[in-house]
């Protein structure tokens, strides 16, 4: 199969309009994405299952990622001149890196027997913007979890032919694989708590503790 | 009533006596029909449990019914969901009376390695009346075989008569058990106060 960067050129040349990245991953593995603009990822897929060269026919896993708002510092030295001598001063500077949902595709080629090509599409932020292109039309595989994509972190799949919830039911409030999701608290009887259980546990405790146990 | 050290006497000289009681008892408690009902994994030990090798037939539970109107025993063999929760329950009030449950397996009794989870039900008696639980992930064959024995302890020791007999013989106690429904992030009511009275656990 062709390098990644050779893909990428290829891509730039065939939809013009992509803005495509090549993430690096520090896994052991090493396998690098394609990180596409949600606007030209339809496309993009397109042409990554149509090309005689690749002919990435076999979409074998959609997943989800939840990126909470991350505040990253940074430190910058420079020098400073304080009452007539110079110093070094190390400056903290903060910047916050918005949230964002990302779903990842892994593709691979059954006709040509070579993969996978992993093909990454974020959302804008986490909030209102969580609308993606849907690739069920062109791998009918990605249906249920894509489904399963929009169920757990609330990805929006435009285009996607029936877009429900898949595992938890209609009711359900919220997305559960979301970091900031809080789960119901229903840790009353708790014989043998440890870590965030006993955490959880903690809150049902009554306020005079006695050494007795009930039954 | 005729007393046990009577009873054991007359057997000495071949004369056995019994009482309606205990003659209701033995042939309820050795013909408990399972309902053909897995959730998980547990499953696979209840079907082995069923098989040949362990063949639970010797102890006269073999008879798997697919339809809960004609089962008496609820094997609930698994992962309990919130999802699923209300259909479990709902299907145990389509069971006649008399009418009894096991909760097979770690999940079934209390969530098991899902207990940290959102979306798994942290024991089956939240909302059905347990009458044995098996520890285990999943539990062997044998534990499944041990519970129906003390399962058939228990049918073999209800009293028929008097306040402590059983739910179906007593009109006061509903048979009925509430399903629960699909709140926005869980059941609604989460527990049925009714059933559930675990320890007080005060540390």
């Amino acid at each position: 199969m062709e390098t990644l960067e050779q893909i990428k050129s290829r891509l730039e040349a065939a939809v013009p309009a992509a803005k495509i990245e090549l993430l690096p991953n520090e896994c052991p593995a090493g396998d690098r994405s394609l990180l596409v603009d949600a606007a030209n990822g339809f496309a993009v897929a397109k042409f990554l299952r149509d090309d005689t060269q690749l002919r990435l026919d076999y979409c074998s896993n959609v997943t989800g990622i939840d990126w909470p708002d991350k505040e990253a510092t940074e430190k910058i030295k420079g020098k400073q001149v304080v009452d007539g001598v110079e110093k070094e001063v190390e400056e903290v500077k903060k910047t916050l890196r918005p949230g964002y949902l990302e779903v990842v595709y892994h593709l691979y080629s059954m006709e040509l027997k070579h993969g996978p090509v992993v093909l990454r599409l974020r959302t804008e932020n986490r909030a209102d913007k969580t609308h993606l292109p849907s690739l069920t039309p062109l791998w009918r595989g990605a249906e249920f979890q894509e489904r399963e994509v929009y169920d757990l972190y609330g990805v929006v799949f435009d285009g996607h032919p029936d877009l429900r919830r898949i595992l938890m039911w209609d009711e359900f409030v919220g997305f559960p694989m979301r970091r900031d999701y809080v789960a119901p608290d229903d840790f009353e009887y708790e014989p043998t708590p440890h870590d965030d259980v006993l955490a959880q546990a903690k809150k049902h405790y009554p306020a005079e503790p006695k050494a007795e146990v009930q039954s | 009533m005729i007393e046990e050290g009577l009873k054991s006497e007359l057997q000495k000289q071949g004369v056995y006596v019994t009482t309606l009681e205990d003659l209701y008892n033995w042939g309820r408690a050795n013909s408990v029909w399972p309902l053909t009902f897995g959730l998980a994994c547990c499953a696979i030990e209840m079907m082995a449990a069923s098989m040949a090798r362990f063949d639970l037939a010797r102890f006269g539970a073999e008879v798997f019914r697919p339809s809960p109107r004609q089962a008496d025993l609820m094997i609930v063999a698994g992962t309990v969901t919130k999802k699923m929760a209300p259909l479990v329950v709902r299907i145990y009030n389509q069971m006649p009376e008399p009418k009894y449950v096991i909760a097979m397996g770690a999940c079934a009794i209390s969530g098991g390695p899902f207990k940290q989870g959102y979306n798994v039900l942290k024991g089956m008696d939240r909302y059905l009346p347990v009458d044995v639980m098996i520890p285990g992930c999943p539990p062997r064959p044998e534990a499944l075989i041990h519970a129906i024995m003390t399962l058939q302890e228990k049918i073999k020791n209800q009293k028929l008569t008097g306040p402590d007999r059983p739910r179906h013989l007593n009109a006061d106690i509903p048979g009925d058990f509430p399903v629960p429904v699909y709140g926005p992030h869980d059941l609604e009511p989460s527990k049925n106060p009714g059933v559930w009275h675990p320890p007080l656990i005060k540390r």
